[in-house]
């Protein structure tokens, strides 16, 4: 028997590793994949939830989580072509036009 | 030890590798290989949670389409190895810390509570019927505006993504 904490605590555990990677990583196109990982962490929170109040509702919200990241992956690496194209670099620090 | 608690410790170590890997890993196709290893596993754990259809979606769709996107952008802009400049080192000097402070507590509160049962594996909840069922009754508004939101997406990628001297749509 599994209980429901473990679940969490491996769901807690991705989302902090996309947290510190969006924060360490300079490369835009891993700090992207960083994202993912954070929410493939609540995925797993709401399937992980779904399962133990027998609510299917917490699994159809896992698509819709997965059609904003399919949205969001689609638009995001546009941009990162459209930039690339642009400053000739996938560095963020060196994307700094808004910076003081 | 159970049979389930065996299986889903194996995806979960394969889980937190995969994550760990990414986050040292400091070429993006070796992190967005470690990236398809962690949604694997994670389909994994949901088959062990009784969602089989979410498991299919999440190999179909995560680890299939939206990787192949990853990777073929990837192999596009030829990206190399990213280099180390003194504001990742100070996020890295702050950051880690500071989210190894979050996720104890985070830990803490979680073990706190505890206790629910396992879904036997041959007795699988999330079936198709069931999950088209809610999806295309209860939540059949949200389902179209996501299908509005996925077309806008896609119109706005093929904008994004096209030369900028030359207007969208027309073949050169």
């Amino acid at each position: 028997m599994v209980p429901l904490s473990y679940y969490l605590l491996l769901s807690a555990f991705l989302f902090s590793c996309g947290v510190v990677g969006f924060l360490i990583k300079r490369n835009i196109i891993t700090i992207f994949m960083s994202i993912e990982l954070m929410l493939n962490g609540v995925n797993l929170s709401f399937v992980a939830f779904a399962a133990h109040w027998h609510a299917l509702a917490g699994q159809v919200f896992v698509f819709f989580v997965m059609v904003v990241a399919a949205a969001e992956a689609a638009v995001g690496l546009a941009i990162i072509i459209a930039v690339y194209r642009t400053r000739e670099t996938l560095n963020v620090d060196q994307v700094n036009l808004l910076k003081l | 030890m159970s049979f389930h608690l065996i299986l889903f410790l194996a995806f979960g170590a394969v889980c937190v590798a995969g994550a760990v890997n990414l986050l040292t890993q400091r070429h993006p196709i070796n992190s967005a290989l470690s990236l398809i290893a962690v949604m694997g596993a994670l389909a994994g754990e949901y088959l062990l949670l009784g969602a089989e259809f979410v498991a299919a979606v999440q190999v179909i769709v995560y680890a299939g389409a939206i990787m192949v996107l990853f990777v073929f952008v990837i192999m596009l802009l030829n990206a190399g190895v990213e280099e180390q400049t003194r504001g990742s080192r100070t996020a890295l000097v702050l950051g880690v810390p500071g989210m190894l402070t979050g996720g104890v507590l985070m830990a803490w509160v979680v073990l706190r509570q505890s206790g629910t049962r396992a879904v036997p594996i041959d007795a699988l909840p999330g079936s198709p019927r069931d999950i088209a069922q809610l999806l295309f009754h209860d939540f059949l508004l949200p389902f179209e505006v996501t299908s509005v939101l996925i077309l806008i997406a896609i119109m706005g990628a093929v904008v994004l993504a096209s030369k900028p001297d030359s207007p969208p749509g027309r073949i050169d």
